[in-house]
């Protein structure tokens, strides 16, 4: 069965049905294919990580997975992606996020892949909480708003570095 | 008329429940009921200035109104990724 462009659940993630099934919608016009697996890190911020917990508002996170598809194709024409969330409990190394982006030109895959995880990280409704030696801590990092554009350029800006 | 509000991460865990009905009066915003909730649970009001809101699903605004039936859901800062 084919895997979907996007997704999100408890799934363990592979990049390999992803790739599969970006490059089922290609004709042949793809010179690359890059690849991003998000990995839970035995450590963070000093602490000790033991493993994390991931939650998300699914319904929400898929139509925001599609908007940062159509932000990155508009920005990069060629270019086509994949993006799986896995939620959860995650033990370290396990991968939490999956992208795949292919493009005519590596530069706009490498582009459109990094794009991708840095609008995840800014406007995807999907929090963890972090479990350490010694207590657990959701994290909070961005208010999440799609419409803000500053944040859109500087996903742009860190994405063409 | 009767919403459904959804919290999500650290405002589920201060409201105790991810998921709660409200019955709320004509024209009421998505503001107006994260008041009344911030009434309810003092512990979030901090969270005024960092929360996102959505209405069936979609990102919306404070001031979007809201109709009998909607899903309201409260956002705490995202740490996706």
């Amino acid at each position: 069965m084919k895997a979907p462009l996007l997704a999100i659940g408890p799934a363990a993630l592979a990049l390999e049905p992803l790739v599969s099934a970006v490059a089922e919608e290609s004709d042949g016009r793809d010179g690359a294919v890059v690849t991003f697996f998000g990995l839970v890190r035995n450590h963070n911020q000093g602490r000790r990580v033991q493993y994390l917990e991931y939650e998300a508002y699914a319904p929400l996170a898929l139509k925001t997975f599609a908007r940062i598809a159509d932000e990155t194709h508009g920005r990069w024409p060629g270019a086509r992606i994949a993006l799986h969330h896995r939620t959860g409990r995650l033990e370290v190394g396990e991968a939490s996020v999956a992208i795949v982006a292919a493009s005519p030109h590596r530069g706009d895959a490498y582009a459109a892949c990094r794009y991708v995880i840095e609008r995840v990280k800014q406007i995807a409704p999907v929090w963890k909480r972090e479990y350490f030696d010694g207590g657990d801590v959701w994290i909070e990092g961005a208010t999440a708003d799609p419409d803000d554009v500053r944040a859109r350029e500087e996903a742009e800006r860190v994405a063409c570095a | 008329m009767r919403v459904t509000v959804r919290l999500f991460a650290r405002l589920r865990e201060i409201a105790g429940t991810a998921e709660m009905n409200r019955v709320i009066g004509p024209g009421a915003t998505i503001g107006a009921v994260w008041r009344e909730l911030a009434g309810e649970f003092p512990a979030l009001a901090g969270y005024e200035r960092s929360i996102s809101t959505a209405l069936n699903a979609d990102y919306a605004r404070m001031d979007a109104e809201v109709h009998d039936g909607d899903e309201i859901a409260f956002l705490p800062p995202v740490s996706g990724g």
